[in-house]
């Protein structure tokens, strides 16, 4: 993949333009002058222009993601704000949310400072979340103002969940201040104990510690009662469970201050593909039975589910390249995010490629309250290029992340990002 | 000869397999009973005994099979390692293959190990009990000792009594017995038998009387004292009156019933001595095809060419 300066005058021609924004879709071309959307449909653009053709190609708005860890600060050998840059890139993300489990943890003003400030160097947007509690220790609160002002979108203490009900209501109670989303990774440590896997008869197969899914639920319950409450605007990041979107469901119709993200992992397997003790599938909160991957399809054409996130979290090989209980939690996501979830959305449970991209565009970006009308003219130029019907097998020569720990190789996939263009700066496959 | 390659565990392995390996099992029985207990048929195979974790009566039992199959072995344990200098389980693996072997006999305290060292190295892999996953070849020395009973398997119930949740041994026995046409009750305290298990096949029945009624063999297992206080067992009183197979409740039944330990065994709380040391059990039967059993496991993966070949 390079990624390249775009030209001053650059036209997307004769492409499928999908604006999730109007909800509209047509033919015609899109303008790019100076890094700014200059024209959409039919366009009138010098002669000179560069003009890129996308016929049979989809051009939409950059896609967002909510969740992304890309470790810097501390672990810059699995993954840095620039190299996450370009995995994002590779996947069509114009825009990502960096998760605050960084060492430090991004828990002060000053730490979010440096985020913003090193993201100015990197070709997409970069918005950090903040943490909960200092030191992620879930006792203290963060200065949760300061840090907003500092540019923190969102506050989440992530691979920690707030275990403590009490904290977790003063954080929501907080947060009404700012109104801004709380992001609570849901699962109870005590009824997780050391499960490394879903709890159910394939981990009673392999002899792997069993995390319930009861874990997730119980705490998602917790959290909707908390976030009704308080009033506050609560996020249910990567929902794993049928039980958790049971919960989910009930609550939002009451509540629309509840959104909730799930990740294409969590679409796209089932906890029978751990039979093969891949630990690139070991995750939190984990696989779970196709049952659970299907409630979560259903949430996703329902509305119950508004985004997807990556939950994009790289570790070295060393760290994955091990025995089953040794092995870190998380895998890569970005680069896979779209053929994934569009060959399970799309292909197999027939919903609209428009829907589909709602929910890498549209929907994220409400609910962190980015722009969303990327098509305007004079918007800056967030627009990624698809080839939709394009199959695919994912392999390590499409990884532009740091690290490699993914569960999609070998894979097939159906559809493909072709150009990202992002701050002035274009990717090509 | 085997359809596997590597004995890594018995879900999904074939019956026909399992019945080879038994049968061998027999033919090495009848060299073990000879006043010269040794043939060459491994001679010049190295195998390597990879313990990572405690392990005394497995290992004993391997290293004999091996000595009686005339084979080169090396015994390398956890405590000796360079483990505990921090070399990781990849790279220990391939010093070990890199000085030129054949087989590897792993016991691991992660579910899962054996197969990862597949990944890692060419040799023959025979797990000797991956944490809470297999222990295939002690589920095969409880198999072969049910056979030399019973002279099948086939219809044959089996009771399997205590932890089944943490239990390897348990988990192998269900494959290989449902594999063989056994029918299996499990049977202890409800939070140490997994709600899922019976997607096996298996039967359920926290009653151990109405089991030991129905069962021909009860296979109890150690009933670990670290549970206990865990709130997982309450005390060890509590689980003899309830679990306990005590010489009044054998007793009771008046009913012929093979009892299987595999060891170490709690004299005491899941078992009485003197069932243990009675005539239904065969405990030190299971000891002795332990070592046959495994000697022809050893033979039929490191080159053997057929049980009639191997014992001569």
């Amino acid at each position: 993949m390079i990624i390249e300066k775009i030209a001053k005058n650059l036209v997307l021609k004769n492409g499928t333009i999908i604006d999730p924004h109007r909800g509209k879709t047509y033919l015609g071309d899109v303008w790019v002058k100076d890094g700014k959307i200059a024209g959409v449909g039919k366009v009138e653009a010098p002669a000179d222009s560069e003009t890129i053709d996308c016929s049979g190609k989809v051009i939409t708005h950059g896609f967002c993601d909510l969740h992304v860890h890309f470790r810097e600060p501390g672990r810059e050998d699995k993954e840095t704000l620039k190299t996450g840059a370009r995995a994002a890139m590779a996947g069509g993300f114009t825009r990502v949310c960096v998760m605050p489990n960084t060492n430090p943890p991004l828990d002060s003003p000053e730490s979010i400072n440096f985020i913003r400030e090193k993201a100015e160097e990197c070709p997409i947007h970069i918005h950090p979340i903040g943490a909960i509690t200092k030191a992620q220790g879930g006792n203290d609160l963060t200065e949760m103002g300061l840090m907003h002002k500092e540019g923190a979108v969102a506050f989440s203490d992530d691979g920690l969940p707030i275990q403590d009900g009490a904290m977790m209501r003063i954080a929501l109670e907080y947060s009404t201040l700012l109104n801004v989303p709380i992001i609570n990774h849901a699962e109870d440590e005590c009824l997780r104990a050391k499960g490394v896997m879903h709890e159910g008869i394939v981990s009673n197969h392999l002899g792997l510690s069993g995390n319930p899914d009861l874990a997730e639920s119980a705490m998602v319950h917790r959290d909707l009662e908390l976030a009704e409450f308080t009033g506050a605007r609560l996020h249910v990041p990567h929902v794993s469970s049928e039980k958790a979107i049971n919960h989910i469901r009930r609550m939002k119709s009451t509540n629309e201050k509840v959104t909730s993200e799930v990740t294409p992992h969590h679409l796209f397997f089932n906890d029978e593909a751990l039979k093969s003790f891949n630990t690139n599938l070991k995750v939190a909160p984990p696989i779970r039975t196709e049952r659970d991957r299907l409630a979560l399809v259903e949430a996703v054409k329902d509305g119950t589910i508004d985004c997807i996130a990556t939950d994009h979290a790289p570790h070295a090989i060393e760290d994955k390249e091990t025995t089953f209980d040794l092995a870190s939690f998380g895998m890569i996501g970005l680069e896979s995010c779209f053929g994934a979830v569009n060959k399970v959305l799309v292909q197999d449970e027939g919903l609209l490629i428009e829907d589909v991209i709602e929910l890498l565009t549209s929907k994220p970006r409400s609910i962190m309250g980015f722009e969303p009308n990327l098509f305007f003219v004079g918007e800056e130029a967030e627009i990624t290029v698809l080839d939709t019907n394009k199959e695919w097998i994912f392999g390590k020569e499409h990884i532009q992340s740091r690290s490699k720990n993914s569960p999609f190789y070998g894979e097939s996939l159906i559809g493909q990002v072709v150009i990202t263009i992002s701050r002035g700066q274009m990717s090509l496959i | 000869m085997l359809q596997q390659r590597h004995l890594l565990g018995l879900e999904g392995y074939p019956a026909e397999d399992i019945q080879t390996i038994i049968d061998t099992g027999f033919k090495f029985r009848e060299v073990l009973d000879r006043p010269i207990k040794k043939v060459p048929s491994l001679q010049g195979v190295t195998i390597v005994n990879l313990f990572f974790e405690n392990s005394t009566r497995t290992r004993i039992s391997f290293e004999l099979a091996q000595k009686r199959l005339s084979a080169d072995t090396v015994n390398f344990s956890a405590t000796s390692s360079s483990l505990k200098k921090g070399e990781s389980f990849k790279d220990t693996a391939q010093n070990i293959e890199a000085m030129k072997i054949d087989a590897v006999v792993m016991r691991h305290p992660t579910p899962g190990a054996p197969k990862h060292l597949t990944e890692f190295i060419d040799s023959v892999i025979i797990n000797a009990g991956d944490g809470t996953h297999e222990h295939p070849t002690q589920a095969i020395l409880d198999m072969m000792s049910l056979h030399e009973k019973f002279g099948r398997l086939n219809g044959l119930k089996v009771g399997i009594l205590g932890d089944i949740s943490h239990s390897r041994v348990a988990l192998s026995n269900i494959f290989g017995l449902i594999i063989m046409g056994a029918e299996v009750t499990l049977c202890g305290p409800p939070n140490l038998i997994p709600p899922f298990i019976k997607d096996l096949g298996v039967n359920i029945n926290y009653n151990v009387d109405e089991v030991i009624e129905w069962a021909d063999a009860l296979n109890v297992l150690r009933i670990q004292r670290e549970r206990m206080g865990l709130g997982l067992v309450p005390s060890v009183r509590e689980y003899r009156a309830m679990f306990g197979i005590t010489q009044e409740r054998l007793d009771k039944h008046k009913k012929e019933i093979v009892i299987m330990h595999p060891g170490p065994m709690n004299r005491g709380v899941e078992i009485d001595g003197s069932v243990a040391d009675g005539d239904q059990a065969i405990i030190l039967d299971q000891v002795l095809n332990g070592v046959a059993s495994r000697m022809a496991i050893l033979y039929l993966l490191c080159g053997g060419k057929s049980s009639e070949e191997g014992a001569s």
